[in-house]
């Protein structure tokens, strides 16, 4: 027999909108049984590394509007958004960051005591929300002490969940491995939400945890969902080299300047209007233009990168609103950036895409959301802001951890439990992972993956590299990397590195084909071969289903209310 | 414009020995050192070489990381002698051809490197972590609770505490006193009876005034000597005193 244990509500993944629905639906539902489930301990996600800013219209009697914040998205998102789904976000986020205030958070303030804001790309009015350069971190650290005054919250840390149990239409449970006792489990419960993040570990430079795979997204995949737009994914303009870590887009809200081997802004060629703080997307294919034109410059690994310039902001600014990121440069890079020029290069950094959701989080399954990275409720479209995922966690965290709360509240756990999906799962992983047989290294294999997917798939694409891309992830998927060979029970994290992998193939396979099938340029997918955006024939959200032999591909509308698409301009 | 030299002066790796205590207490009766050769440029940070051995050479080592930029508090262990963090301990600040890593000290090993910590995240629970006020106040609608800069300085320095465990590991009366509240908990307390919008200070303190709790430490000060992110627990320990012996209101 199978252990077992049982939950009202299960919330897979403890980042920002994992943390933030645990508290909504503990309020709402003050006697139900939550279990947040996660692979690491649940104040460690990688939310915490979120630097910059919390986008939200707080200063209305300064002159911000909520229709202003949802047409930047709109506009950010190169007319690919939901425009309700961007509407609901700038609306109920005011709120939140007042409640977070309320819970904790130690937002930066003005004199007079109010909550202060900062400048950040592709905004027209100053407003995301901050604390100094830490603002994932001191989020986390309010939602999970918020989360101690609800004594049916129950930390499942260090718990690896490898499926979705349900009955073809409606959610059951979960299989997971509690990581300290080796022991496989099923978790049943009425209602489940997903918010295990995003997967920028697909790339090998990357300013993402090293825990930040698809596992989430690749067990919503398998259960019968679809990704949604993963080809868009977001490189942002300032990784340091030479660790990938992000140094934050409020390093050019404060004023920090990005300069080329002539010391020009050169910003000024592509977005006089905005200069640093355009998009992210557009930043990043400035700084490929300038370096692929030969005016970048060599990092001593051998790297090409950009510069850049934070001198001027002078110490005091420096270490009060940009502490972080100092600390982060003089320990990693050796350059302390109030005396040095920093080294910095686009990275992978955030995906549009993930699991199909509608307005409400509401996934494919009955009884399951998704909240935060790994869901695509279509809230940023082909390019996010920045400081709006942040955002979109506080609220679909809220919103899903509510609906959910409501739905268990009302519905019983399945009578009929499904053991054969259980042993199914069991087999899998077990038979198929754990006590398979083969000569290559997971580990290489894991980053040849990651390499491919930055050589052939980063700022700029084209049909021949995303071919040969694909070519290549399928040759190394091909090879014999299913083996663990720690063969120990306890805390055998080989065991989930190499499931980490496994789920890696499935969702790269699913990037590379949606970028090949997407012949245009829209917000971060940039196409040599199809440079322009084409509203006639692809307007539209790309749709992935799991098939053992290659993901079948679809279509979905996308929501326009207000705002006909336009040519964007900075 | 300063002059920025594009010239690579990268120099080859150096190759130094890693010791990796291994242990399992499901089958080793003690403690074992392993020790590999690891390649090191100037930028590889302990965790990285142990990572090397993982991926290369004995993936069974176990080892808790995440973030590897010293957010999430996952890599706390004892790295030649001393509670660090390995992502943000790079091997070229040890001084040393041979780096030893060891699971951290008062903490319940589980395997190799990676301890339990139901007692640091119980201890934490313990001291109400969160503002206490009436519900209607904190769950309404209102706009923010005014706060001011210099109010906001008060607490912020103790709010960076990324709940690693280095500072439990290092504090001797830890090691002693197995009930013991912990650095870690205590700063935090300070933390919220420090912050201008918390109104449950008494209840607090009501906690901790224990034999346990805040009198049981006697000011070794390792805690604020280990902590990464430069909180000063020690000094938190101190201010709290103070306002229970009626220094401080």
């Amino acid at each position: 027999m199978v252990d077992s244990i049982e939950f009202d509500l299960i919330i897979c993944g403890s980042g920002l909108a994992g943390l933030r629905a645990a508290i909504a639906a503990a309020k709402k539902g003050p006697h139900l049984k939550i279990g947040i489930v996660s692979k690491l301990q649940v104040m460690r996600s990688h939310s915490v590394s979120a630097e910059g800013g919390t986008a939200a219209v707080i200063q209305e009697d300064a002159g911000d509007t909520i229709e202003s914040h949802v047409y930047d998205t709109v506009k950010g998102s190169d007319f690919l958004a939901d425009q309700d789904v961007a509407e609901r976000l700038c609306v109920e986020m005011p709120q939140e960051i007042h409640q977070l205030d309320h819970w904790g958070m130690p937002w930066s303030r003005k004199e007079d005591g109010r909550i202060d804001q900062r400048n950040f790309g592709g905004y027209s009015f100053p407003r995301a929300t901050y604390a100094s350069d830490k603002v994932g971190f001191f989020e986390m650290q309010t939602l999970y002490d918020t989360c101690q005054k609800h004594e049916n919250i129950e930390y499942l840390n260090e718990w690896f969940a490898t499926s979705i149990v349900h009955d073809g239409k409606k959610f059951m449970g979960l299989t997971a491995i509690e990581l300290g006792s080796g022991t496989f489990y099923t978790i049943k419960g009425k209602a489940l939400i997903i918010a295990t993040g995003g997967a920028g570990r697909l790339y090998s430079f990357s300013t993402y945890a090293l825990s930040s795979t698809p596992d989430g997204l690749d067990m919503g995949l398998r259960a019968g969902m679809a990704l949604k737009d993963m080809e868009f994914v977001q490189f942002h303009p300032t990784g340091i080299l030479p660790s990938g870590i992000l140094i934050t887009e409020g390093a050019r809200g404060e004023g920090g300047y990005l300069l080329n081997n002539k010391g020009e802004r050169f910003m000024k060629t592509y977005a006089a209007g905005k200069m640093e703080l355009a998009p992210r997307d557009i930043v990043s294919r400035s700084i490929m233009t300038e370096i692929q034109e030969g005016r970048g410059f060599k990092h001593e690994t051998g790297v090409d990168c950009m510069k850049l310039d934070l001198r001027h902001l002078g110490d005091e600014k420096i270490k009060e609103k940009l502490g972080g990121i100092r600390e982060i440069s003089i320990k990693f890079s050796g350059i302390d950036p109030a005396e040095e020029l920093l080294d910095i290069r686009p990275v992978c950094h955030y995906m549009m895409g993930g699991l199909h959701t509608d307005i409400d989080g509401a996934t494919e399954i009955q009884g399951v959301w998704a909240a935060g990275e790994v869901a695509c409720n279509s809230v940023h479209g082909s390019n996010r802001l920045g400081a709006n995922s942040t955002s979109e966690c506080i609220v679909w965290g809220k919103i899903t951890g509510e609906l959910a709360a409501e739905y268990a509240m009302n519905n019983t756990t399945a009578d009929q439990w499904p053991h054969h999906l259980v042993a199914a799962e069991e087999k899998r992983i077990y038979d198929g992972i754990f006590r398979g047989n083969g000569d290559a290294n997971p580990y290489e294999i894991r980053q040849a993956l990651t390499d491919v997917m930055n050589e052939k798939a980063y700022v700029y694409r084209n049909e021949t590299d995303l071919v040969a891309g694909l070519k290549k992830i399928r040759e190394l998927k091909a090879q014999t990397w299913k083996h663990v060979d720690d063969k120990a029970k306890e805390y055998n994290t080989n065991f989930s590195n190499v499931m980490e992998l496994d789920s890696m193939f499935r969702v790269a396979e699913i990037v590379l084909i949606g970028a090949i099938n997407r012949k245009e340029s829209r917000g971060a997918h940039a196409r040599t071969d199809y440079t322009k955006r084409d509203d006639t024939n692809f307007l539209h959200h790309t749709l992935a289903y799991y098939d053992p032999n290659e993901p079948i591909m679809k279509t979905h509308p996308v929501t326009i209310t207000k705002y006909q698409p336009v040519e964007r301009k900075y | 414009m300063a002059q920025v030299s594009d010239v690579a002066d990268n120099q080859p790796p150096q190759t130094k020995t890693l010791r990796i205590a291994r242990f399992n207490p499901e089958k080793d009766n003690e403690k074992q050192f392993v020790e590999f050769s690891v390649p090191v440029e100037k930028w590889t940070t302990v965790l990285e070489t142990i990572l090397d051995v993982k991926q290369h050479h004995d993936h069974s080592v176990a080892v808790r990381y995440s973030c590897r930029q010293a957010t999430c508090g996952s890599c706390g262990m004892i790295i030649n002698g001393k509670p660090r963090l390995a992502c943000f301990t790079k091997v070229s600040e040890l001084d040393s051809d041979v780096v030893t890593v060891e699971p951290m000290n008062n903490f319940p090993i589980i395997r190799d490197l990676a301890v339990k910590f139901e007692r640091l995240f119980d201890t934490h629970h313990k001291i109400k972590p969160y503002l206490d006020r009436e519900d209607t106040e904190l769950e309404s609608d209102a706009k923010e609770f005014l706060q001011s800069p210099e109010e906001l300085e008060k607490y912020i320095q103790f709010a960076n505490c990324i709940k690693c465990g280095l500072c439990n590991s290092a504090c001797p009366t830890m090691a002693t006193d197995s009930s013991f509240v912990g650095p870690q908990a205590l700063a935090q307390a300070y933390r919220y009876v420090a912050d201008s919008r918390d109104k449950g200070k008494d209840s607090r303190l009501k906690i901790i005034d224990d034999s346990h709790g805040i009198w049981r430490c006697h000011f070794a000060g390792s805690c604020s000597q280990v902590c990464p992110k430069g909180v000063d627990p020690a000094m938190g320990i101190q201010l709290l005193r103070g306002y229970m012996l009626g220094f401080r209101s």
